[in-house]
């Protein structure tokens, strides 16, 4: 495959990101009604609340800061407004996100109120949006997107089907020199061993399975039974998945054919250089999506079986299915229908071109469903209880 | 037209790509092959859904992707449907 050209913005420090956003972004959960203020006070402008940034420590605390700075950070979002209750902490995520190069702004709450705080973010943020609403899109390479893979509402048609699909986009996306990244420790369990024979080298293989029998103990130590009622879920049980075993060989399809991975990411880390990562995350989906678009990925392949709906608020979610009964009775929520692959009608060589071609046109501009119907979902991973 | 896919040829349950009543002579393929199969419903087989290419005791281990996938606890015949009634996880149990 050739490297082909998109339309993309090219940020401040060179990265390349397909959306224009300009984000109020709350420090803690009692900043959310000061950034929704803003929020709606300039137009074009998207505030993100969220449910926590209070009394957390440690690698919960460390987490909590990556997710933040790195999600000011997407080349997906042009500029931001922090707003947090103390001005510590909100001045270390504005001193974050300035690595970048691009504007940012603090503001704090604590001895002037919400309403001041609200008016003089107001200010900042009209300004940050007309400057943002001046950027042009310029030409910039395929190559240069950063693509984060996961399923949802999986069933046995994503094995056959849809994950197959995203598996033969990301050996061309990775054999060009492109950066993507998959994660869902959990549902990797069954399929381990398959993903630890594509790790590049044996230090990448050592590092993978440590974090996936890490995982395994945390199950072991919190379960009551054989999770039997979460994973597989109802909708995969509905749609014919037995086991969480069958889940994951299914899920392990995204990985492609050819490429092995070159490193493991903790939660929300960026990746450091070209090819695939993996990344210890969980396997909720907006909880997921959330930490990869706080590690810089600008898209996200999303293969669905029974149709699962979740969006992010900046990095667009690309929705596949080849259930041919999802495509139709959910058809408002699928950007691509690779069902035809069920009858042999359609090889996953063509489907992955078709998903290339879809990955293109939502590069330039076109909304998928998920942002279409507003589905924002910003949900933060937290590790433990807060102090 | 096809009625079920099966990964990889070591596997012992075939996929339904369409519904599937019981009775009906099925026309499947193996994807690693690429070779066309045949075996008959016992039961209905909905879309997704799982159909035993063997007999299996309690005890036997189902192969799909020519990979484990979880532990037989219902006796089951060739042609009837493999779900959460007759085939449970090996993990986390």
């Amino acid at each position: 495959m050739k490297d082909q050209k998109i339309l993309a913005y090219r940020r401040e420090n060179g990265r390349v990101g397909v959306r224009n956003h300009v984000i109020i972004l709350p420090v803690d959960d009692i900043s959310n009604a000061a950034c929704e203020a803003v929020g709606n006070n300039i137009k074009g402008t998207l505030a993100l609340p969220h449910a926590y940034g209070r009394l957390q420590f440690g690698e919960d605390l460390e987490l909590f800061f990556r997710t933040m700075i790195g999600t000011g950070s997407n080349p997906n979002v042009a500029a931001v407004v922090v707003i947090g209750i103390e001005p510590g902490w909100t001045q270390r995520i504005v001193d974050g996100i300035a690595k970048t190069g691009k504007p940012v702004a603090g503001f704090s709450i604590e001895g002037q109120g919400d309403i001041a705080t609200i008016a003089q973010a107001s200010v900042k943020a009209k300004e940050f949006v007309q400057w943002a609403s001046e950027l042009q899109r310029t030409e910039c390479k395929f190559s240069e997107l950063y693509i984060s893979v996961k399923c949802g509402e999986s069933d046995t048609t994503t094995g056959l089907s849809s994950c197959p699909t995203v598996g033969n986009v990301i050996d061309k996306h990775c054999a060009l020199g492109g950066t993507a990244s998959f994660g869902e420790t959990s549902e990797l369990t069954g399929a381990e061993h398959i993903v630890a024979a594509k790790a590049a080298n044996e230090a990448v293989r050592k590092q993978f399975m440590a974090a996936f029998e890490d995982y395994t103990k945390l199950v072991f130590n919190e379960k009551t039974n054989d999770l039997s009622e979460s994973q597989p879920t109802k909708g995969n049980i509905a749609g014919g998945l037995t086991t969480i075993e069958e889940k994951a060989l299914g899920n392990v399809e995204k990985l492609g054919k050819k490429t092995k991975f070159v490193g493991c990411l903790k939660p929300a880390q960026a990746p450091t250089d070209q090819g695939l990562w993996y990344m210890d995350t969980s396997s909720a989906a907006a909880e997921a999506v959330t930490l990869w678009a706080a590690s810089g990925a600008v898209v996200h392949l999303f293969p669905t079986g029974q149709g699962n709906v979740i969006g992010n608020p900046i990095e667009p979610v690309i929705k596949l299915s080849g259930n041919p009964k999802t495509v139709k009775t959910m058809a408002d929520h699928i950007d691509l229908d690779v069902s035809p692959i069920l009858q042999g009608e359609m090889t996953l060589d063509q489907a992955g071109d078709a998903l290339i071609e879809m990955i293109v046109r939502t590069a330039n501009g076109r909304f998928t469903a998920a942002e279409a119907l507003g589905h924002r979902e910003f949900v933060m991973t937290k590790l433990y209880r807060s102090a | 037209m096809i009625h079920f896919l099966v990964h990889d040829t070591a596997d012992t349950v075939g996929v339904a790509v369409v519904d599937i009543a019981a009775g009906t002579e099925c026309a499947g393929r193996d994807l690693s092959t690429n070779k066309p199969l045949a075996a008959k419903t016992e039961q209905n087989i909905p879309l997704g859904h799982k159909l035993a290419l063997k007999d299996f005791a309690v005890g036997d281990t189902v192969i799909k992707y020519g990979c484990e996938i979880g532990k037989v606890v219902q006796p089951i015949r060739a042609g009837q449907h493999v779900h959460v009634h007759n085939l449970k996880t090996k993990r986390w149990a």
